[in-house]
């Protein structure tokens, strides 16, 4: 057999592929969120930046894109078929099974991945094609007459179940961070041994710095710092 | 002391099981867990009924064969111990316990408590070996090895093939046996020259054995009897992309792929 069909077929290549992917969805939320945190500068720094996105960066912003695209698409297709395949390693279950270590985070992986598929599309579709107009602000722009980001977002987040949907599904990123971005160095075989190996102390930040990085701005709108 | 035991009873391969009830009376703190049922069995057969059937050779936690999921942990409570050096001072006097098979579909029950674990060896037929030419054995220092190689490989060589980790995995994973077996070869001087093939032909093995894959929830490490680390996973992940790459470039230079 061709060693890449192999490799692909392969649990451990599947679960690479998904460790790649996630590990291209870590970069991106953090560059997503540091993006997001210019609210707190103000409505012209936001609008401006999106505009910028749109504008002189539309070629590169459609690059990432498509990388993302088929990151998610690898990520799902891949978490979809390993999970299969592990469900039905186990015809059988135990009448009686208590976990030992494994984390509240590492056991809602599937859960929270169904959670966090369903926010990327409902997220899309409000704030990038603003199909989904909560607050009834599609085709808004500012006085420089660039798009009214700034504008959706404090409008939409004054509406509790919003910003409540948004709340919920960043607490779900940040438990799949932290055990994703522990166990992608340890799928990709880059971890050093270590005589405590689930310690997780650099997932922990991580996971921390994108779930408070992106809650801030709901919280920010409903405590009024951002209006 | 006094338990209440729950056993999965199943008189072969084919047939369903039950979870059975059992008094256990007059227990000895100081017996282990394997004793314990012993005691059991000479009751079940003085009232004329069938012993519960279980794995067992050695008794010293060394064969690997001894392995049950006791209260839901696999080899019970105590940690880097198999069942059978499980003592019955870990349970609290007039405790429930629920005993049952290993649960795996690349396991299936033999009787009762009773599993082959004939995969984790066609897993080791399909690479875990080094070649030697016969002949005389060479001088024992013949070839160096380095302390922290020797010290890596010795610590994945303890694995006795017991089967916990499997068996304690949600996913049903034997990464771990996989990984260990992988490792302890691959640590070695002596095992590079089938480094490569060992980790493709060994993973491809365990996939087609039925096994799930692995998570990292890190249930292996904590239930082997011998704590072999998870450490050895990311080992096996490196040595099996090294040999899809190697494959590539034998590949590319006119070999067969
Ligand atoms: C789109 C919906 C998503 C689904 C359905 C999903 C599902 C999953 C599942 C089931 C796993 C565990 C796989 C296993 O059992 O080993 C996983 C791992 C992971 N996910 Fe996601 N996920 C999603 C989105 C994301 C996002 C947005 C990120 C990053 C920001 C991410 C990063 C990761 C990482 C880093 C891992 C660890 C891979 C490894 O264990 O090596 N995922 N995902
Ligand atoms: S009987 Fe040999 S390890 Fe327990």
């Amino acid at each position: 057999m061709n060693s890449l069909v192999a490799f692909y077929r392969s649990t451990i290549g599947k679960k690479i592929l998904m460790a790649v992917s996630g590990l291209i969805g870590i970069g991106f939320v953090i560059l997503h969120m540091a993006g997001n945190l210019q609210v707190f500068i103000g409505q012209n720094k936001i609008n401006s930046y999106g505009a910028m996105l749109h504008g002189p960066l539309a070629e590169v912003t459609w690059l990432l894109r498509l990388v993302l695209i088929v990151a998610v698409i690898v990520h799902v297709l891949m978490a979809y078929q390993l999970t299969q395949r592990s469900a039905a390693a186990r015809p059988i279950d135990y009448q009686h099974r208590s976990p030992q270590v494994s984390t509240l985070a590492s056991r809602t992986m599937k859960w929270g991945g169904i959670l966090l598929l369903v926010f990327i599309v409902v997220h899309i579709l409000h704030f990038t094609t603003e199909a989904i107009d909560p607050a009834g602000w599609r085709g808004m722009t500012d006085s420089q007459g660039h798009r009214d980001v700034y504008g959706n977002i404090v409008a939409s987040f004054r509406i509790w179940w919003v910003a409540l949907f948004y709340i919920v599904a960043m607490l779900a990123l940040g438990l799949h961070l932290y055990h994703g971005a522990w166990a992608s160095v340890r799928t990709l075989g880059f971890a050093k041994p270590s005589p405590h190996p689930l310690h997780r102390r650099i997932a922990l930040v991580v996971a921390a710095i994108v779930w408070l990085g992106f809650t801030l701005v709901p919280v920010g709108v409903i405590a009024g710092i951002i209006r | 002391m006094n338990l209440t035991l729950h056993v999965w009873r199943q008189t072969g391969p084919d047939t369903n099981g039950t979870m059975e009830r059992y008094e256990a009376r007059d227990v000895s703190p100081d017996m282990s867990f394997l004793e314990m049922l012993d005691v059991v069995n000479e009751g079940l057969v003085e009232a004329g009924q069938m012993p519960i059937a279980f794995d067992h050779d050695c008794r010293e936690g060394i064969c690997g064969s001894c392995g049950m999921m006791i209260n839901g942990v696999a080899h019970g409570p105590s940690k880097g111990t198999a069942t059978c050096q499980l003592h019955m001072r870990t349970f609290e006097d007039g405790a429930s316990v629920y005993i049952e098979p290993w649960r795996s579909r690349a396991f299936p029950v033999i009787k009762d408590l009773v599993v082959n674990r004939g995969a984790l060896d066609r897993i080791i037929a399909a690479g875990g070996f080094i070649s030697a030419q016969t002949g005389g054995a060479q001088d024992a220092n013949n070839i160096p090895v380095a302390k922290q190689d020797s010290d890596d490989a010795m610590d994945a060589a303890a694995c006795i093939g017991c089967g916990a980790c499997v068996a304690a995995c949600p996913n049903g994973s034997a990464s771990l046996f996989t990984a260990a077996k992988i490792s302890h070869l691959g640590a070695l001087p002596q095992g590079q020259p089938e480094r490569n093939r060992r980790a493709q032909r060994m993973v491809l093995q365990m996939d087609s054995e039925g096994f799930g894959h692995c998570t990292l929830y890190g249930e292996c490490q904590e239930a082997c009897p011998k704590e072999i680390s998870i450490d050895t996973i990311a080992r096996m992940n490196r040595d099996f992309v090294g040999s899809t790459v190697a494959a590539r470039e034998e590949k590319a230079l006119g070999g067969t792929g």
